[in-house]
């Protein structure tokens, strides 16, 4: 029950969050989408991965596109109006929608017993993180490290003048 | 209905959301905004088939999904700092009026 509520809510935020004019409306929108997700995730015992969720989506990821946003200066504008092919990307993503749906009522591995709910305690994730995924944690603080710098002399490359 | 299939489910719908409106919006930004949601999806997947999957005890959905959120959040911010300094270019954020290759 608690579950179809918070799936509603994070469908409504995502619908809303991609067809508001409003840009910054837009991503207040995606906040409650990030935010029901995270809840979700919390219902399903994946402690870890909802706050995950919230400090990095909500956290970070939503207040750079509201800086983006501002700094474009787009919120109010036209460019932030549906395009004319609007009939072409609806019917492809109710096709890949439609194609997903019935391969999971399909499926039969959607069928199976319920499970006991599993614990995932936080011994358990630091002992996998520093052990068994201590390479891919190592690769993503580099790739981190990499994003940054990249990102900053992308955003930063015009003022030092004329290339 | 089994909980996985409603994990799916609503994991296929914020798919199809977020493909939407990466295929219809004309707003760079907007289009960045459907493609996390569809990370958001595939993170999803990740995490209910850890849940209802036969060994939840090696965490590997929920390391996998831990990882993806750190990719998703580099991509975020490589994505916004090419949309700044797009607009810089064209002084325009619009996607159908980038079409020019000569800078």
């Amino acid at each position: 029950m608690l579950f179809t509520i918070f799936a509603i809510l994070t469908l409504a935020g995502a619908a809303a969050a991609m067809s508001l004019r409003n840009l910054v409306h837009s991503v207040l929108a995606l906040i409650v989408a990030f935010g029901g997700l995270a809840v979700v995730y919390l219902l399903l015992g994946a402690q870890f991965v909802g706050f995950a969720q919230v400090l990095v989506y909500i956290g970070a990821v939503a207040i750079l596109i509201v800086f983006a946003i501002l700094l474009t200066r787009s919120a109010d504008t036209a460019s932030s109006s549906i395009g004319g092919s609007w009939v072409a990307g609806g019917v492809t993503a109710l096709a890949v929608f439609g194609v997903l749906a019935w391969a999971i009522s399909h499926s039969s591995a959607s069928h199976g017993a319920a499970m006991p709910q599993p614990e995932a305690s936080m011994q358990q994730i630091g002992d996998a993180l520093m052990l068994r995924f201590a390479l891919p944690l190592e690769m993503i603080g580099l790739l981190l490290t990499a994003a940054l710098i990249g990102a900053v002399t992308i955003a930063s490359r015009e003022k030092r003048g004329p290339r | 209905m089994t909980p996985l299939m409603g994990c799916l489910l609503l994991s296929a719908l914020l798919f199809a959301i977020g493909l939407a409106g990466a295929l219809v919006r004309r707003n760079a930004i907007l289009v960045l905004i459907g493609i996390e949601l569809m990370l958001n999806a595939a993170n999803l997947n990740f995490i209910a088939f850890w849940r209802y999957g036969p060994h939840p005890e090696a965490l590997t959905g929920m390391m996998f999904v831990v990882f993806s959120i750190g990719v998703a959040a580099a991509e975020a911010a490589v994505g916004l700092a090419l949309i700044i300094s797009l607009y810089r270019h064209i002084k325009s954020v619009n996607i159908d009026e980038v079409n020019s290759m000569s800078g």
